[in-house]
């Protein structure tokens, strides 16, 4: 019997610019030991699904339309606020997304790990600290924190990203659920920690037999685990099926394209010259932060960010810098970019030695260099209109008068591909993808000949990641332009650049043409890194999690 | 160049004001501050009686037909006396506010935006002048420049902007890191230019806040000032000093106190309105309706 029924689920939004259909007429089932995937874009509705089962939905502007939702015969959505205490306390537990947000930051994680356990609503079955900090280090040790025993008085602050999310699995089974929910646990995760953290949710559900409803925008990650998948868009099902069907006979244009966004293999460019000779050529680079923990020891002072990166582009070429939270890559590219003062070494660009320049001799080289960042809701000031934007750096650098700036905005409004009526809107107006695309026309607004792109598409949706990238390459070949292309995304990179460089704790581990580094890599950490890729085929996912 | 001419004008201030003149509140708000303002401008012209003539027989009358709104115990017409004060209160709660506005913006922009040793020295000398005790500054300026009302506006200002310099300066660190003030940098713009139209912008919200707080509380300590003989000298008079004679004569002749009374907080009321409102305006991001 199905531990968790939903059956004809609508959730509506009365907001005051009118009713958004945020779930429309769902239904579901979940076993016992069973995995249910639920996929979509943003604003498909797949987290709200999920919520509204848990009543952690605003009410208002949040309101449950229509439906049931059967957890083991009780309707999760008319029970009252008590029962959903007990539900919430013993049967239903929930992993979110952000680990580095959802713990307390001034609490120990032993403090946060026992808290269900100890002030527990029903008085009788709360237990004493004693047993439940006995109980919590198994499970500590289950998830895999070593050293649980000390571990236990650590601050969330004291892990790193992966481990917190190990520690917030902990907290979701600490209560022997029935059912978890995991809203997308590992998109905020390192390629390498996600293999990690996915493997664990599929032993746990294994060993302790629970059902997992588990929340994710990517069809790669839930290939390997999921038993079933819905996929969703737009607040309804567009289709249910057994993993397998989804990934190997979907009839549904939907999933096709969801398929299809994800990169796979590498985009030859037509029409493009690579020069051999460099336009940037960066030689034995360091860039070294001030160590914040206050330890006075010459060992470590400080934080070696980029330690002795030396590195070459040559002209209209594209290159991939890979590297995991932390291993220095956007700090190289902004000290590229003499954004972040070089520590020592050099940055030639065009010939010309730019570290040692003040701000006022880089003006001229600024022009000709430029840079897009992962967040596109952050890196538009959200007080400017798109004309103000686009119009700044072309009237700053005396590219354009008054009188023909308008012109100028709306041409590169064509470029990057927006309708020319949105010149008046402000960034919030826009979706995530259309907020890159104004950001994108931000760079190229002064004509620069290199471009570093830092995460551009991390922030965003599968079929948007694949149309922005469309549009990058589109513009490096009209535009001639060289470009440095920073993710954490392997497929990405390899999806765009002519050649690839890893990075790890602030040195280059190993470079080479993308195809040859796909096809023999040297280092370990490579080798690690490429096998720890998600891939949207279910079968030798499997194969993968059961060898390992 | 049919439609673009209005796009190229389209800015933050503009779209404000088209939103603001969608907010009745605020716009009720601004109405009765350009009543109270003209009045105030035209008192000298338009008021019924002098505002120092006294009438020792007459005394203190309630409301009647020749005097609206009654005459205090020198037998001196209320409704003059009042439109007089709000000559004095409204000047001295819009330069001290506006000078406190000016320098704190400024000062705390700077301050956030440079950081480091810059900042540290700036936010000193504002601790320093925190420290220093406000009655013993404003006796000082007294002493040294003479009496004088211009320099008392100025000195009310020169104390009140230390708090909004620690508000901007707060907004501003806050602000400095975000990728949309490196992606100004990597386009090259000045730091002058980043703080005027990326940094100063986007601190708005608070600081019109703290503005609409600030004008009353400049206005009572100017009350207060006068009260200690530091400020403005009968007979002239400004709605804090009338309010304060109000309160001592407040049970034998209660229209002495509300009618002051009602002037400063319509005022405070038209204030926070319009705050309120320019607020939501200068946000893109408030909902439109």
């Amino acid at each position: 019997m199905a531990i968790l029924e939903v059956n004809g689920l609508k959730v509506f939004f009365h907001t005051r610019n009118g009713t958004v259909k945020a779930v429309n007429d769902i239904s579901f089932s979940v076993d016992s030991g069973e995995t249910l995937a639920i996929v979509g874009e943003s604003g498909s509705g797949k987290s709200v699904t999920c919520y509204s089962l848990l009543d952690l939905l605003p009410k208002p502007p949040a309101k449950i339309e229509a439906g049931t939702a059967l957890f083991e015969g009780n309707d999760l959505l008319t029970c009252s606020k008590d029962q959903m205490r007990q539900h919430r306390c013993n049967d239903i537990a929930v992993i979110f997304q952000d680990p580095m947000t959802s713990l307390n930051p001034f609490l120990t994680i032993g403090e946060q790990l026992i808290e269900p356990l100890v002030h527990h609503p029903d008085k009788d079955q709360a237990i004493t600290r004693r047993s439940a900090k006995e109980k919590a280090i198994a499970l500590l040790d289950e998830v895999g924190i070593i050293d649980s025993q000390e571990r236990f008085d650590c601050y969330p602050h004291e892990f790193s990203g992966g481990m917190r999310q190990r520690v917030m699995i902990a907290m979701a089974l600490i209560t022997e659920p029935k059912l978890l929910i995991c809203d997308e646990p590992t998109t905020a995760l390192d390629v390498t920690i996600q293999a990690q953290i996915l493997e664990l949710i599929k032993k746990l559900q294994e060993t302790r037999n629970v059902a997992v409803i588990f929340i994710s925008h990517d069809l790669g990650v839930v290939a390997g685990i999921a038993d079933k998948v819905i996929v969703m868009c737009e607040g309804t099902i567009r289709e249910a099926d057994i993993t397998d069907n989804i990934f190997y006979k979907t009839k549904d244009d939907y999933t096709k394209k969801l398929l299809s966004a994800i990169p796979e293999g590498a985009k030859t460019l037509p029409n493009r010259s690579i020069h051999g000779s460099p336009l940037i050529d960066v030689s034995n680079l360091k860039t070294y932060f001030k160590n914040q923990s206050g330890k006075k020891d010459n060992e470590n002072q400080f934080v070696k960010a980029v330690d002795d990166v030396s590195l070459a582009i040559s002209r209209g070429e594209i290159l991939g810098l890979v590297g995991e939270s932390g291993s220095g890559k956007s700090t190289l590219g902004r000290s590229i970019l003499q954004l972040a003062p070089a520590t020592s070494g050099s940055v030639k660009f065009d010939d010309q030695v730019l570290t040692g320049m003040n701000a006022k001799q880089l003006v001229p080289w600024r022009k000709r260099m430029q840079m897009i960042f992962q967040d596109p809701y952050a890196s538009l000031n959200p007080r400017m209109t798109v004309f103000e934007t686009l119009s700044e750096p072309l009237l700053y650098h005396g590219l354009a008068s008054k009188k023909e700036i308008a012109q100028h905005v709306k041409q590169l409004m064509d470029d990057v591909g927006l309708a020319q009526a949105q010149l008046r809107k402000y960034p919030h107006e826009f979706s995530g993808g259309q907020r890159q695309r104004i950001a994108i026309g931000r760079a190229i607004a002064t004509k620069p000949e290199f471009i570093i792109a830092d995460e551009p598409v991390s922030a965003l949706d599968v079929t948007i990641q694949a149309q922005i990238l469309d549009l990058i390459l589109d513009l490096v070949e009209q535009h001639n332009l060289t470009m440095m292309f920073i993710s954490h995304d392997l497929s990405v990179v390899r999806y765009i650049s002519d050649r690839v460089i890893i990075m790890n704790r602030g040195v280059i581990v190993e470079q080479g043409d993308t195809e040859g580094l796909w096809a023999r890599p040297k280092e370990p950490y490579t080798k690690d890194l490429l096998s720890a890729i998600p891939l949207a085929d279910p079968r030798s996912e499997r194969l993968r999690i059961a060898t390992r | 160049m049919n439609s673009s001419i209005e796009e190229n004008s389209s800015s933050l201030w503009k779209d404000a004001w088209i939103k603001l003149s969608k907010n009745r509140l605020a716009l009720f708000g601004l109405a009765i501050l350009c009543i109270l303002i003209i009045t105030s401008l035209l008192t000298p012209l338009i008021a019924p009686y002098s505002y120092e003539a006294q009438n020792l027989e007459l005394g203190a009358t309630s409301p009647s037909i020749q005097h609206w709104l009654g005459t205090d115990i020198f037998g001196r017409d209320m409704l003059t006396r009042i439109m007089y004060g709000g000559r004095v209160s409204l000047m001295v709660g819009f330069i001290a506010t506006a000078v406190a506005l000016v320098i704190g913006i400024l000062w705390g922009a700077v301050a956030g935006f440079f950081g480091g040793r810059v900042d540290a020295v700036m936010m000193r000398i504002v601790d320093m002048l925190y420290a220093l005790p406000f009655m013993i500054f404003i006796i000082l300026l007294m002493v040294v420049f003479g009496r004088n009302i211009l320099l008392l506006f100025f000195a009310i200002g020169a104390v009140e902007w230390l708090t909004m310099a620690r508000i901007v300066r707060s907004q501003v660190m806050a602000l400095r890191n975000q990728e949309f003030v490196e992606a100004a940098n990597s386009l090259g713009l000045s730091q002058w230019t980043i703080i005027r139209r990326h940094i100063i912008p986007n601190t708005l919200g608070p600081v019109i806040v703290y503005t609409t707080l600030t004008i009353p509380s400049v206005m009572l300590l100017e009350a207060f000032l006068s009260f200690l003989g530091l400020g403005i000298q009968p007979p002239q008079s400004s709605w804090g000093l009338l309010i304060n004679y109000g309160v001592e004569t407040m049970e034998e002749f209660p229209w002495l106190l509300i009618f002051p009374g009602i002037a400063l907080s319509l005022t405070l009321f038209a204030l926070n309105f319009l705050g309120d409102g320019l607020r939501d305006a200068l946000d893109p991001r408030a909902s439109k309706d």
